[in-house]
Parts: structure tokens; C-alpha cells; sequence
């Protein structure tokens, strides 16, 4: 009698690799719209045609551009005029830190931001002047002199006073680019800051309560609150998060969630972050993974051997 | 009262006691089994194995994990997949297991299908496998609301619910069911105590009817061979062991049992640590939310199929295939009409019948998962007319079955 154990293992892999292939990748690619990475180029947007010179910018930033009459840059020692959640309660959200802003994000896209907000942040279908509906960031009308000129100074002077791409790490990407607006309670992080371990329970719902004032702010100027982002990487995954964040309104149309205008390097940063939160032992599963595996290879040959030697009397 | 001599041996004061050598014979050693069987017959162990992993994994996340809605998904998603040393691994391969073991029970079926082993004294055998089915599909989706993720939620919704659909209309029940008039506390509290006493213990139970069940008419051969096991056991023992058409349980078959374990074992692990995505639905990584339907709600990929016999129909009609559908595989044991227990290869009409079969539940169970919309939906209601139209047709073919 010949042997069918070959021909009935095709059949019973190749009807479960079908039943697979189904119910999760074609199932998933006709639920859920592709949308394509655009390497975080920013295409729309033109590129800064002057070069700009750090010292004018720090006037200009500091002064007639008025950047720091709602933004902190806490490494020049510029604090913020007021705390996050007085700050919310008049812009709807805090302003953030300048400090690296100029390494956060992508130069052609501050650029853009300082000269229109609305348009840079793709938030216009809520803020339209012509309404006067304003988007609470000021644009800037130029301080007298060639706008564009005094826009690259001060892109340049925000890029001088940054970290350099490899000092910046995943948890200050994430607190630059997201943390005004999404919490991370899996890391501790709330919309104003990393929620310190307190030794009186008084003290940790006074801050309790500042979370939600500020979170009641933010409500009201997103529509609704942003969700938090601990879990994110596992029920969005990479792809979702990367190309979402590149443009919010590509996924999700007339979305409330700017479009925030990272770098590349920042998004896989902020990426990181996030699965250092949601998918904290990726990296031990890998390894101990791989050592099952082995584990389990030999298990097999083992096995194997046991039954070749107890079926060679039965032949 | 018996009469009990002074113990030679540990192994003599035991087998005075509790007749240890006996039941050894009776399950392992003189348990035979027929040669002319192929590794299918070897799922119903690599079924127990997995059955063990996942009590085992269950376990150790009992021991972590909290049924209260609102610390449940933060105990899951934190507390064992970031706080608890290889909580993650637990998880992983406690809800791996869950899914695959039901890909295990299909191919399980579908061989007592294939080769008629429902029959000719296995209809226990079926039976009881089937109360399996229906309880391992009670502990999945049980376990499924665990988490208390969107899925959960939302899926626990939808099924609780079929009850107060169409003409039964039983609003009552639904609500008994949940305790409550949606998904919340008490219902979670339920399905976490069904999920980790009562429904384990029934598939406990019932795994040993399963066994019993077995013992007597042995298990079939993929030549449908009608096998002496009294006049070839005697062949075996008098040391043909060549000659003879059957073979020890143990070691002789458990030593394939243990072969075939062996590689699912690394098919199982490589999923556990490198393609869990299938068995650990993204959506359910969401913390509930009933303010918030997720665009699409499915059930697991097991279950889709029956899913699919529910939904392209008229709420009423739909629910009557539904029904069909659940209790139709119990009675296939009388609805094949034909005596022959052999392969389907050689069976005619209900080779042809088993195939389609198989095709269709793949059709519907893809059909399931994809929106019911356009294309999918008509060809969703034709497989699931289909599965009905076979079910139907059975005895007609198996009837006037020419003897094999
Ligand atoms: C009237 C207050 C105000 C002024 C003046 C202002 N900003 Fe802002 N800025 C904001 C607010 C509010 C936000 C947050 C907007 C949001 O998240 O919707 C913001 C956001 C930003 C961001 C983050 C954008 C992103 O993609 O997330 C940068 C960078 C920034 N401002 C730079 C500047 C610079 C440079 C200047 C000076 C040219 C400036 N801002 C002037 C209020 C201000
Ligand atoms: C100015 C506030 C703001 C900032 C800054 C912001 N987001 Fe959001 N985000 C939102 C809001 C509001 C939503 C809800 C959008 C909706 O449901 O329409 C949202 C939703 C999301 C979602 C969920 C989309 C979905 O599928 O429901 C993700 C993921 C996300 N944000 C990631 C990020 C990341 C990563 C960053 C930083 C790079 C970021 N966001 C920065 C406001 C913000
Ligand atoms: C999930 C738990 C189950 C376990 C642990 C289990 C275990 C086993 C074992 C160990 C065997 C003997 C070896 C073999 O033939 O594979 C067996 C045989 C059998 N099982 Fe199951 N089984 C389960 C579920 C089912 C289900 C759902 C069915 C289908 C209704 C089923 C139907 C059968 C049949 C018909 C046989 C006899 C096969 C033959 O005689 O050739 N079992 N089962």
C-alpha cells in the first residue's frame, strides 16, 4: 500500500493557508482603506528658497514674531507666559516648548506653520479667517522686511537651538509632537506632563484635578478628546500610526487631529514611544522566541527518532 | 472485604490498591490500535495537548487577571502583557491556543467525516465530540469577553442579542442572559465564571466520554477495514509483531502521537511568537466603549462560518438557518443512511458531497468576515442556501449508496 501521509498533508496545508490567507490578509485589504506612506516629504508645501541667519531669527522669535509670548523655550531660559492648563483654558491646548522644535519637526513645514497654522496643520475646514473662525496660533505678517527671509531666520535659529537628531529620544519626540494633546497612562504621561509618584493622596488629585481641567480645555477646541495612546501599536499597528500621523485627513477626513508635520526620524521616534508602551516586551519575545523554537525543532527530531526506532519491529 | 497482603513493592502496594497494572493494559499497553492509520488519527492528541497548554496558560493569567469592567482590559494589557515577568507569553500562547485549536477540531472533524467514523458503534464517539464543539465554542467566546476590549463588547453585544431579533423577540431572555440591559458588570462577571469553572470542568468531563466512548469500537482506519482486534492482539502479543494488523497504543502509536506533536509543536510556537495577529484581534487592543461601534464587527474566524449562515438571510429566515446550522453536524450520524464506514474516496455521490462541503464552509467562512456588501453578499447567500441544500440532499445520496 503506498504511502498518502505526503499528498494528505498538501491537502490539509493547502486548504488551511486558503481559510488564512481569506480572513486576514484579503478580508483586511477590502475592510480597511490602503493608504500609501509618503516618506514624510511634505510635497505640498514649497521649500524654504533663503538661507537663514540664526541671530535675526532670535530676535524675531523673541520679539516682533512674538513666538514666545505663548510658546516656552525652556533651554533659553524663556519660560511659558502661563501654566499648561491656564494656558488651554485660553488657547484650548499648550502651546509646546520650542527648544527642539527644530529638530521635531520638518523645516519646510515650520515654515509654513509660522506663515498660515490653519493650512500647514490642515485644520482649515475648522479655522477659516474669511469666518473668523482663527486658529489660535497667530500667523505671522512679516516684521517689516522680506517675510520669507525672516521666516528662514527664524527656522534657522529654532534648528540652531535644537538637539542634534541623534541626541533627540523617543519619549521627547512623543512629548514635543503629541503629548499636549494624547495621554500615555500605560508611561505615566498625562496632556501636562509625566505624573509624578506623590506621597499625600491630596496631592496626586490636585493634580488629578488639573489633568481634567486641562482635558475639559482641550474637549471643547478638539470636538472631542483625543484618545489616549497607550495600547495604539497593537490596535493600529505601525503602518496606520506612521502614515496617519503623516496626514490625518489622508485616513480619517475632517478629522479634528492636526496634521502635526514631523520629521521622518521623529515619527519613528514617536513610533518607538509607542510600542515601548503598548508592546513593551517585543524585544524579549523575539528572543526567548527564538530559543522555543529551537527548543522545539529538537523536541521534533527527538520525537522523531523515538518513533522510528519503535516502528522499525512493526514493519 | 478483599483481601490485601503485604506490599512487595510500591508498584504491588498500588496495584493491590487501585489495580494500576490493570488500567495500564486497559488504556495504553493493550489499548490496540489498527496499523493502517495516517497522522490525522494523531489530532486527537495534538487536541489534548493544546487543551492542555490552554489550562495551563489560563492558569497562570487567572492569577493575575481582574473581572471588573473597569480594571479588566488595564490587568490584561498592562499588568500581564508589561508588570508580570512572561505575562506576555502566557497571553500569547493562551489566546494562539484558542484559535488554533479550533483549526485542529475542524481538521479533526472533517477526517471522522471523510472516513465515516461516525458509525457502526462511533456515534458516541461523534456525539461526544460534538458537545466538545459546541462547549469549546462556549469558552472561547466566553473567554473572548475577558479582555473586555471593543471586540468583546461589541461582539458579546451582537450575539446576546440574536435572541431578540425577528420573530423570537425574546427581549427577556436577552436581558437574563446579560443581566443587565447591556454588556456591563454582571456580564462579565458570568462569562469570567463560565470561562474559568463551569464550561473547563464540561470539557474536562466530556473529554473523558470522549475517551470512553473510544475504548470499546477503537478507533477506524483509513481503509475502512473491519479489523479482528481479538485475533490480531493475540498475533502481537505471540511476538508477530510485524505481521499483526494492530499495534499498542503505547508505545507504539503514542510514539507517532508524540512524532506529530512534535512538529505542530513548532508550527504552534513560531504563531505564538511571530504571527500571533490572527488569533489576537487589533480591535480589541481598544479599551470597550459602547458609545463607539467599530466600523465592522465580526466574530472570531471559527465561528464565521455559522455567522454567515445567520446573516444573508430575512432576520426570521436567517435565524432558523442559524439554528439549523448549530445542530445539524449532531445528527450526521443518521442522516448518512449508507452502512459503509470507508473513505469517501470510495463512496460515490458522497465524496463529491464531502468536498463541496468543505469548500462551501470555506466560502462562507470568508464571506463572514468581508462586509455584506455587493458581490460578497450574494455569493455569502448562495453558500449558505448551498450548505443547507446539503444537508438536505444527504440522505437522498447516501441512500441507495452501493455496498464498498
Ligand atoms: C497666540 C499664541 C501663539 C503664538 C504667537 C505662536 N504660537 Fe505656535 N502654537 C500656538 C498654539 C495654541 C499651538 C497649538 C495648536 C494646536 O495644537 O492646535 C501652537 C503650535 C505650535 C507648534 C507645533 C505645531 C505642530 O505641528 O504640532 C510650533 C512648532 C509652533 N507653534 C511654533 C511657533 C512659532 C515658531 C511661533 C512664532 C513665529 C509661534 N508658534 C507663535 C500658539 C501660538
Ligand atoms: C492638537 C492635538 C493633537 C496632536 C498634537 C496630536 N493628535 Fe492625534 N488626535 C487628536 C484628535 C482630536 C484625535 C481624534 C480624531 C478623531 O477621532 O477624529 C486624534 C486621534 C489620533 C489617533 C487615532 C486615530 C483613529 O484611528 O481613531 C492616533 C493614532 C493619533 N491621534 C496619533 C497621534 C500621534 C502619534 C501624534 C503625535 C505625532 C498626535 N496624534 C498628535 C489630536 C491630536
Ligand atoms: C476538542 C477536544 C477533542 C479532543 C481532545 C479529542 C480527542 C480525540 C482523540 C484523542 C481521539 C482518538 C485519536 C484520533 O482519532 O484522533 C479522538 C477520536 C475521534 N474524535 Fe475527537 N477530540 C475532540 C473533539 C472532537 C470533535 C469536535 C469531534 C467531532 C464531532 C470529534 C470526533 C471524533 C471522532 C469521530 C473520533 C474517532 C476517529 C476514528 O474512530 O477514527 N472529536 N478524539
Amino acid at each position: 500500500m503506498k504511502n498518502k501521509e505526503p499528498l494528505i498533508l498538501v491537502v490539509v496545508v493547502a486548504f488551511t493557508l486558503l481559510t488564512y490567507w481569506l480572513v486576514e490578509p484579503f478580508a483586511h485589504s477590502q475592510m480597511h482603506k490602503h493608504v500609501e506612506g509618503e516618506n514624510f516629504a511634505y510635497a505640498d508645501l514649497s521649500p524654504i528658497s533663503k538661507t537663514g541667519n540664526a541671530q535675526n531669527g532670535k530676535v524675531l522669535v523673541t520679539g516682533a514674531a512674538g513666538c514666545t509670548g505663548c510658546h516656552s523655550i525652556n533651554k533659553e531660559s524663556m519660560p511659558a507666559a502661563m501654566d499648561a492648563v491656564t494656558a488651554a483654558g485660553s488657547y484650548g491646548v499648550n502651546p509646546p516648548d520650542l527648544s527642539n522644535a527644530g529638530v521635531v519637526y520638518d523645516a519646510k513645514f515650520l515654515a509654513d506653520l509660522i506663515k498660515n497654522p490653519a493650512h500647514a496643520l490642515k485644520v482649515e475646514h475648522k479655522f477659516d479667517a474669511a469666518k473668523g473662525q482663527m486658529h489660535p496660533m497667530v500667523p505671522f505678517y512679516g516684521a517689516g522686511g522680506d517675510i520669507d527671509q525672516e521666516i528662514a531666520d527664524m527656522v534657522t535659529y529654532l534648528q540652531s537651538i535644537a538637539v542634534s537628531k541623534e541626541e533627540l529620544t523617543p519619549t521627547m519626540a512623543y512629548e514635543n509632537a503629541c503629548g499636549r494633546c494624547h495621554a500615555v497612562s500605560y508611561e505615566k504621561w498625562t496632556q501636562i506632563g509625566t505624573k509624578p509618584e506623590f506621597k499625600f493622596e491630596k496631592e496626586s488629585l490636585a493634580f488629578d484635578i488639573k489633568v481634567l481641567e486641562y482635558q475639559e480645555s482641550l474637549t471643547k477646541y478638539m470636538g472631542k478628546l483625543p484618545p489616549d495612546l497607550s495600547m495604539y501599536i497593537r490596535s493600529r499597528g505601525e503602518h496606520f500610526i506612521s502614515t496617519f500621523v503623516e496626514n490625518p485627513q489622508n485616513q480619517l477626513a475632517g478629522t479634528a487631529m492636526p496634521r502635526v508635520g514631523v520629521t521622518a526620524d521623529t515619527a519613528e521616534k514617536v513610533i518607538e514611544y509607542l510600542a515601548d508602551a503598548g508592546d513593551t516586551k517585543r524585544h524579549e519575545r523575539a528572543s526567548v522566541g527564538k530559543n522555543v523554537m529551537i527548543f522545539a525543532i529538537i523536541f521534533a527530531i527527538f520525537a522523531l527518532l523515538w518513533k522510528k526506532q519503535v516502528w522499525r519491529e512493526l514493519h | 472485604m478483599a483481601h490485601f497482603t503485604k506490599a512487595t513493592s510500591v508498584k504491588d502496594w498500588l496495584n493491590q490498591r487501585l489495580a494500576v497494572e490493570k488500567v495500564e493494559k486497559v488504556m495504553a499497553s493493550e489499548y490496540w490500535i489498527p496499523k493502517n492509520i495516517n497522522f490525522l488519527w494523531a489530532m486527537g492528541m495534538v487536541l489534548a495537548i493544546t487543551f492542555a497548554l490552554l489550562l495551563v496558560s489560563g492558569i497562570f493569567l487567572l492569577m493575575y487577571y481582574q473581572p471588573d469592567v473597569k480594571d479588566a482590559f488595564y490587568s490584561v494589557n498592562y499588568t500581564i502583557m508589561r508588570d508580570v515577568d512572561f505575562g506576555w507569553l502566557w497571553r500569547h500562547v493562551h489566546g494562539v491556543a484558542a484559535s488554533v485549536v479550533f483549526l485542529v477540531i475542524y481538521i479533526h472533524m472533517f477526517t471522522g467525516i471523510y472516513y465515516g467514523s461516525y458509525k457502526k458503534g462511533r456515534e458516541m464517539i461523534w456525539i461526544s465530540g460534538m458537545l466538545l464543539f459546541v462547549t469549546f465554542s462556549a469558552e472561547a467566546f466566553s473567554g473572548y469577553m475577558l479582555p473586555w476590549g471593543q471586540m468583546s463588547y461589541w461582539a458579546g453585544m451582537v450575539i446576546t442579542n440574536i435572541f431578540s431579533l425577528g420573530g423570537l423577540h425574546m427581549d427577556g431572555l436577552v436581558e437574563w442572559i446579560r443581566g443587565d440591559y447591556v454588556p456591563a458588570q454582571a456580564f462579565l462577571t458570568r462569562f469570567f465564571m463560565l470561562h474559568v469553572l463551569l464550561l473547563p470542568l464540561a470539557i474536562m468531563g466530556l473529554i473523558g466520554l470522549h475517551f470512553a466512548a473510544l475504548r470499546i469500537p477503537h478507533v477506524n482506519n483509513q481503509d475502512g477495514e473491519e479489523i479482528d482486534f481479538h485475533a490480531e492482539s493475540k498475533k502481537y502479543l505471540a511476538g508477530d509483531k510485524a505481521g499483526s494488523k494492530v499495534m499498542r497504543f503505547a508505545n507504539d502509536f503514542m510514539s507517532k502521537d508524540m512524532m506529530v506533536v512534535g512538529i505542530y509543536l513548532i508550527f504552534f510556537f513560531y504563531l505564538v511568537f511571530f504571527q500571533y495577529g490572527f488569533a489576537l484581534d487589533p480591535v480589541n487592543f481598544d479599551p470597550a466603549d459602547g458609545l463607539k461601534t467599530p466600523a465592522h464587527i465580526y466574530p472570531e474566524w471559527y465561528f464565521l462560518w455559522s455567522y454567515e449562515i445567520l446573516r444573508p438571510f430575512s432576520v426570521n429566515i436567517g435565524l432558523i438557518a442559524f439554528g439549523f446550522a448549530q445542530v445539524i453536524f449532531m445528527l450526521l450520524p443518521w442522516l448518512d443512511l449508507s452502512p459503509n464506514a470507508v473513505p469517501a474516496s470510495r463512496r460515490g455521490a458522497f465524496n463529491i458531497w464531502f468536498w463541496i462541503l468543505l469548500v462551501d464552509m470555506i466560502v462562507l467562512t470568508a464571506m463572514g468576515k468581508l462586509p455584506p456588501e455587493g458581490i460578497f453578499s450574494t455569493i455569502g447567500l448562495v453558500a449558505a442556501l448551498l450548505f443547507i441544500i446539503l444537508w438536505v440532499a444527504l440522505p437522498f445520496i447516501t441512500k441507495n449508496e452501493k455496498k464498498a
